[in-house]
């Protein structure tokens, strides 16, 4: 804060506890309080982030449980064989995403 | 368009620059030219972002970016979102008990006028009552294990043995001692030993008790032979003055392990608080010195009037600016009250309840039952329990419930509150019959003083912000009075 300077021990706790949010979650404009978007990036499900490089290898889930949380739990089947008609089996060789992902192939139609 | 308004605050200034305390929050934040600006303009009215930018010379630059940091720690806020109401939050239980007071006697050698435990105003019969006039070491005992047990995790616990007059049960006083840190080392637990009293009884052998147990003193005692020897009486009427000061000075040159203080109950009739001050440390040698307006009824002689407290207000605020010259100095100041406002200004305490009474604070009376504080102990309307069958959960809740700071509607608007917290429940008692009223009586005292200690944490944030650190060490307590 450039117009207020905590002295207390409270000021300081306050002023941490309000430290506005990622910029990209930032409403602009009054009062300063986060703008959350609605849509898929709600559910915070591990694999959605990359890390601050950008890369995923030190992340809690690979990225590739980003292929699954789509095709089971969202919308997106473009993005994914067709498993009730086309091809059901298409992961029937992938028993553990985290291990086995690279058995996943393409498939054409 | 919007209108922003100012929330609940006070401002002030110190070393030449402009602070603001918030309510409830209790954040102390220091404001430049622009924030100050804004703050005060809204503090008049309502206005719009607009309105604002127009009346300041500074632009809207400058405007928008003190709102946004305003707004941010509810300085301020839009007037069609009022601030949300102050969550009522009850402590849960077991709530750990920090300091056990023990009245190890409710008989006194002294008999001061003003007294709230003898005097016109007490709660308790100790002539005729049921309570034994000395507590047993039976009883003693038991609420060493009590307080033990009630402690919980804590690994510290604080007894504060209490009277009438303490030393007049000094056996058991020994005797406690030595029970709890055997029972305190078998259970891992430290046990932290103080005392008040008159000072009549001392004797070189009770000093060195004190001196080797690390006991701590504070030792009540009105001030200069003139001052002390007018309440502070023998049962003839003898002034005790003469009596004391020899055995204080014979305290306070052997007990060096512990700081000694003094506490002063301030009367109508004796307002000299520099010169009290004064004598006490200099001429007698105490370390700290607290002042405290005596409890009472209004219509007694004692009682101190409205223009008393604004008298009472001027001389500390006199004294305090001397522990704050003193203070930026890095020299110790005696001056207890103000370290002790001080201490609750830099952690930002923004009470529920005035104190600890009933929640870690306990008292016992002499048969071990348990109440709010050692001032009403004894007192069968504020009893949460016996030493023998544990604190009453139940009127515990009931009290926390009825006593929060939620439910003193004349609190509500009043920027002192965090503070506060409507005062002392024993002071409220004798004043209005209830432990639930707000004591309206020095709300003009408690803002007034308030405002100084303020000013004083505030000079002392900008010229010697060193000094403050001390009171991040948690280890200190509030002394019992």
């Amino acid at each position: 804060m450039n117009h207020l300077r905590s002295v207390n021990r409270k000021a300081a706790r306050v002023e941490r506890a309000t430290e506005p949010d990622v910029v990209a979650l930032q409403r602009t404009g009054l009062p300063l309080l986060p703008h959350f978007p609605i849509g898929c990036s709600l559910v915070f499900s591990p694999g959605w982030e990359a890390d601050r490089t950008g890369g995923t290898a030190g992340l809690c889930q690979p990225v590739e449980r980003d292929l699954f949380d789509c095709h089971i739990g969202c919308y997106w089947p473009a993005q994914v064989p067709d498993q009730l008609n086309h091809a059901p089996d298409w992961t029937s060789k992938c028993a553990a995403a985290q291990k086995d992902w690279r058995k996943i192939d393409l498939v054409f139609p | 368009m919007t209108q922003w308004s100012a929330r609940e605050h006070h401002r002030f200034e110190a070393a030449g620059k402009p602070f603001v305390y918030l309510v409830p929050s209790a954040a102390i934040f220091e404001l430049d030219e622009a924030a100050d600006a804004v703050l005060r303009t809204l503090s008049e009215h309502p206005r719009t972002r607009d309105e604002l930018v127009d009346s300041h010379p500074s632009g809207g630059g400058e405007v928008d970016a003190a709102l946004a940091e305003l707004a941010r720690v509810q300085a301020i806020g839009e007037i069609d979102r009022p601030a949300a109401p102050t969550p009522k939050v009850i402590p849960l239980a077991p709530f750990p008990l920090t300091t056990m007071v023990l009245n190890v006697t409710n008989q006194c050698n002294l008999s001061c006028e003003y007294c709230y435990e003898y005097g016109e105003d007490k709660i308790v019969d100790t002539e005729n009552g049921k309570q034994p006039k000395f507590m047993s070491e039976q009883t003693a005992r038991e609420s060493v294990d009590f307080m033990l047990k009630e402690s919980g995790d804590n690994k510290v616990a604080h007894v504060t043995f209490f009277g009438g007059e303490t030393l007049l049960n000094f056996p058991v006083l020994q005797k406690t001692i030595a029970y709890a840190r055997q029972r305190g080392e078998e259970l891992g637990k430290q046990v932290d030993f103080s005392l008040t009293t008159n000072g009549t009884l001392l004797k070189p052998d009770i000093i060195e008790f004190l001196a080797e147990n690390h006991v701590g003193v504070t030792i009540s005692i009105d001030g200069p032979k003139e001052v002390q020897d007018k309440f502070r009486v023998f049962h003839n009427g003898t002034g005790s003055y003469d009596v004391v000061a020899p055995k204080i000075k014979e305290l306070l040159q052997r007990h060096r392990s512990r700081p000694i203080g003094a506490r002063v109950t301030l009367t109508s009739g004796k307002m000299d608080v520099k010169r009290i001050y004064q004598h006490l440390t200099e001429e007698i040698g105490f370390w700290e010195v607290g002042f405290a307006p005596v409890t009472t009824a209004p219509n007694r002689g004692h009682a101190i009037s409205d223009s008393g407290y604004d008298e009472m207000l001027g001389q500390f605020r006199d004294l305090a600016y001397e522990f704050l010259e003193a203070s930026v100095q890095n020299r110790h100041h005696g001056f207890s009250n103000v370290k002790e406002t001080l201490e609750e200004l830099h952690k930002g305490v923004s009470k529920a309840f005035p104190c600890g009474a009933g929640l870690g604070l306990l008292g016992v009376a002499t048969d071990g039952d348990v109440a709010l504080c050692h001032r009403f102990a004894g007192s069968d309307s504020h009893q949460l329990g016996t030493v023998r069958d544990g604190i009453d959960r139940d009127a515990q809740r009931l009290f926390l419930e009825s006593h929060h700071i939620a439910n003193k509607t004349d609190c509500s608007r009043c920027w002192a509150r965090p503070l506060c917290s409507g005062g002392c429940y024993h002071e409220a008692h004798t004043r209005y019959g209830e432990t639930i009223h707000p004591n309206l009586h020095y709300c003009d005292w408690i803002r007034g003083w308030t405002d100084v200690c303020l000013k004083i944490y505030g000079e002392l944030a900008v010229r010697n912000p060193a000094f403050l650190s001390q009171f991040d060490d948690e280890s200190m307590k509030e002394p019992v009075s």
